[in-house]
């Protein structure tokens, strides 16, 4: 029964997160074409002049972002390991540093995957993050405070918990997010400047003959998205990542059986109410709590926020647990 | 027109035939993998117990019994064969080795050496690699079991020689009643 609740929120998890990911492609599509398509309608009835029918905003748009998703994708797990000064783990020095190696080492045969390399922060807030293209060329790392706040099978179910981040391929899915979510405020500051300077050069084309309506309304809402875009495409990316980490709790509990020692760690690290200050704001959706310094709860907080109510998450994973932990 | 329907169909049903086929053979190799994961960590247990024995040995020589025992379970599970004869010597051996760990708690002293710290994280760390790894053979185990059992993959099953898996179980009422073998030693080293 348990086990079938387990399965169940996976399924519903990743169904959700398909279809973000699809309205987020759409939505960056609109942008790149919507605008194309407008002046095509509107320019598809004349007899002399310009006819736009080359998707020209489009393919610069397109190329645009797939060069700053590229980039994000290429070099983005080794710059977030880089701003939060990340020390790589080869040799443990400390008892504390063993156990998170066997811990890592327990993880990765759990999930069946390669042991990912480990990383140590030296901060002494506690908090975890996972990045890396695939499950074969992944990163964990961990705060000091991490290590000493958490006992053995906390510790274990927050690295399970970032296992599952690197199996669900939630690591490759947030970094492509996060070079999306760039690519779109870049492109929709560059239109905005564009249209100032354009606007004044088109303005005395206009009442030549009339428009078609439908040209006009599909340019209206163009524009209307182009403003909002930076606005929703970081809050639609904040969605995604925020049922990531339902998944990744579920699958998590799925890995160590022991959804409770989660439930248990994320109280801890909620309890810790001092910011992860090495954390740079960038990375914040990749880590097991949000590294800010205050959460606001409800309402607008919510949709702003990477992360779900420490306190919903904590009910969902008791759900799934039979018995306390003994 | 009937003849191509008909050989559409055979198309269809030969694409999907090499399809449920490499599936099965892929799960089988992902069970065959898993049960070698295990082989690794109980080889690595095996590996660890004659050091434990050595650092002990000294301090708790009059537990002679006790330390014989887990010797004696040791040498038994290096000599098991198949799953069930395995998982049976392996589970006598943790349950050796749980009740060495429970006397060790007695002399205050020894877990006071560094050293015997050290070991205790490594064989606590060895005894859950061994449980998670277990635990995967027998995720993957019913993975392949309930495929080529299901419709319409088990007309298959024959041709790709399929045959249910064994799920390691655990035999033993007392460790089943306790899974974990390493109680008290979830707390961080103390050294």
């Amino acid at each position: 029964m348990t086990e079938s609740n387990l399965f169940e929120q996976q399924a519903a998890n990743r169904r959700r997160s398909t279809w973000l990911t699809v309205g987020f492609v759409a939505f960056t599509g609109w942008i790149g074409f919507g605008g194309d398509w407008g002046l095509y309608l509107l320019t598809r009835d004349a007899v002399e002049g310009y006819r736009h029918v080359v998707p020209g905003i489009g393919a610069v748009f397109t190329a645009i972002a797939g060069a700053v998703a590229w980039h994000a994708w290429a070099r983005g797990p080794e710059q977030v390991l880089k701003s939060a000064a990340a020390l790589e783990l080869l040799e443990a020095a400390s008892p504390d540093q063993m156990r998170l190696n066997n811990v890592v080492e327990e993880m990765a045969i759990a999930s069946g995957l390669p042991k990912p390399r480990v990383w140590i922060i030296p901060d002494s807030d506690p908090n975890a993050f996972s990045t890396g293209q695939d499950p074969s060329r992944a990163h964990v790392a961990v705060t000091d405070g991490l290590l000493r706040a958490l006992d053995r099978d906390e510790l274990q179910a927050v690295i399970a918990h970032e296992m599952a981040h690197i199996r669900n391929y939630d690591i490759r899915l947030l970094t492509l997010l996060a070079g999306m979510v760039g690519a779109i405020v870049l492109l929709s500051d560059l239109c905005r400047n564009f249209l100032r300077f354009g606007g004044r050069v088109g303005g005395r084309r206009s009442g030549k003959r009339d428009a078609n309506p439908v040209a006009i309304v599909v340019l209206t809402v163009w524009l209307i998205t182009l403003l909002v875009a930076p606005i929703v495409s970081r809050m639609m990316a904040m969605a995604v990542s925020r049922k990531r980490e339902f998944l990744a709790d579920a699958t998590g509990a799925q890995l160590t059986r022991n959804p409770e020692a989660l439930a248990r760690a994320l109280e801890k690290l909620d309890g810790a109410s001092a910011a992860t200050r090495s954390i740079t704001k960038g990375t914040a959706h990749m880590c097991i709590v949000d590294p800010a310094e205050r959460r606001l709860h409800g309402g607008l907080g919510d949709r702003f926020a990477s992360h779900p109510p420490i306190g919903e998450r904590v009910r969902r994973l008791r759900a799934m647990a039979f018995a306390p932990a003994a | 027109m009937g003849m191509l329907i008909v050989l559409g169909i055979l198309v269809v049903a030969v694409f999907w035939a090499i399809g449920a086929y490499n599936g099965l053979i892929a799960l089988k190799n992902r069970v065959l993998n898993a049960w070698k994961q295990i082989d690794v960590q109980l080889k690595r247990r095996h590996d660890l117990i004659p050091n434990l024995i050595e650092t002990v040995k000294g301090a708790m020589s009059f537990e002679r019994e006790t330390l014989e025992a887990v010797i004696s379970a040791r040498n038994k599970a290096i000599g098991a064969q198949g799953v069930a004869a395995t998982a049976k010597a392996e589970g006598e051996l943790s349950q050796a080795l749980g009740r060495l760990f429970a006397l060790s708690e007695n002399y205050p002293d020894l877990k006071a050496t560094g050293n015997v710290a050290q070991l205790q994280e490594e064989l606590t760390s060895t005894e859950n690699k061994i449980a998670f790894a277990r635990q995967l053979y027998n995720d993957e185990a019913t993975l392949y079991n309930t495929k080529q059992l299901q419709f319409p993959t088990n007309l298959i099953a024959g041709i790709a020689n399929a045959s249910p898996a064994e799920l390691w179980a655990i035999e033993d009422a007392a460790e089943r009643a306790v899974p974990k073998v390493d109680l008290g030693f979830n707390k961080p080293p103390t050294a």
